[in-house]
């Protein structure tokens, strides 16, 4: 029964994430699509879940529906997205396009589908999952540890993405005021203010 | 109605075909493309995952969490780029974007 119910439940959230899938390609609106984008990152966190990692889903969902679809939602709301009009696409590249989609499609199910991957000996895990640790304790055991360097590189790759998305989109706009402190740190009084005789009747001219 | 590998593994190729389709068939914007990405290390992801819990093999969930990073990080670029050329073109139609006559 329960297994039922665990097939019953993968197969509901995988028919979601593809049509959600299909609808980030295919939906006219971006906005939707973003949406769409969110809701299949959802449940592909579902299935992970299912399949017992839970600490991988959990960071797909904080990552990406918090932080990149976000992102991208921002995006598309402040430039002038027109329609997606993947049905221009279709007329043009129509053939092409679906015959190495459904070709790609058609050829990777039939290479899962044979099994010709699995082999006779079973493979000797580097990193086993040990029963008396939860999946989050485990994957920190070996991420501080065997992996630390990676941890590392990865801080750097966001470092250099922060950055550069930065130095990207910041822009320096002519007169706009704005206050300079070390401007008005360096400015003397002699700068600043003249003593002047002025005689009676005249004014400074 | 047993659940194994090979059915995370079709979820995954079909993740991936409609990524390629998408960058494929898009002729209209930039945005879609991105997401498109998305979605290809999203499937790239679920075959980490499934193939790390079929062998009881902690590395392939490492992997995936670095995917995640890397997925990130040029979502970011990607998105600062495409605001960049919005800002000079007034448009981010794929149609336009030929002045480096590729």
């Amino acid at each position: 029964m329960a297994e039922i119910i665990t097939g019953l439940t993968f197969y509901l959230f995988a028919a979601v994430t593809i049509a959600s899938a299909v609808m980030v390609v295919g939906s006219r609106n971006a906005v939707h699509s973003v949406l769409f984008l969110i809701l299949a990152f959802f449940t592909c966190s579902a299935l992970f879940v299912l399949r017992g990692a839970e600490f991988v889903a959990m960071i797909l969902v904080i990552v990406y529906v918090g932080a990149v679809a976000v992102l991208f939602l921002f995006v598309v709301m402040m430039l002038h997205v027109g329609e997606n009009r993947l049905f221009q696409g279709v007329k043009r590249f129509g053939v092409v396009g679906v015959l190495v989609g459904v070709a790609v499609a058609v050829e990777l199910i039939i290479v899962i589908t044979t099994r010709a991957f699995r082999q006779d000996t079973p493979a000797v895990a580097t990193n086993p999952a040990t029963a008396d640790l939860n999946v989050t304790e485990a994957l920190g055991r070996i991420l501080y540890t065997d992996y630390f360097l990676l941890f590392q590189m990865c801080g750097l790759v966001l470092l250099v993405a922060m950055i550069g998305a930065i130095t990207l989109t910041l822009r320096q706009r002519d007169g706009v005021k704005k206050q300079s402190i070390p401007q008005q740190i360096e400015r003397k009084r002699d700068e600043a203010i003249a003593l002047r005789k002025v005689e009676s009747g005249k004014g400074i001219g | 109605m047993a659940i194994t590998l090979e059915h995370y593994l079709v979820v995954g190729a079909l993740l991936l075909t409609i990524g390629l389709f998408g960058i494929l068939l898009n002729r209209r914007n930039v945005i879609i493309i991105l997401m498109s990405v998305e979605l290809m290390l999203l499937s790239v992801n679920v075959n980490l995952i499934a193939f790390s819990t079929e062998l009881g093999d902690l590395t392939g969930q490492i992997f995936a969490l670095l995917i995640l990073t890397v997925a990130a990080a040029e979502a970011a670029i990607g998105l600062a780029i495409l605001v960049v050329f919005f800002r000079n073109r007034g448009n981010i139609e794929i149609e336009d974007i030929n002045s480096m006559k590729g």
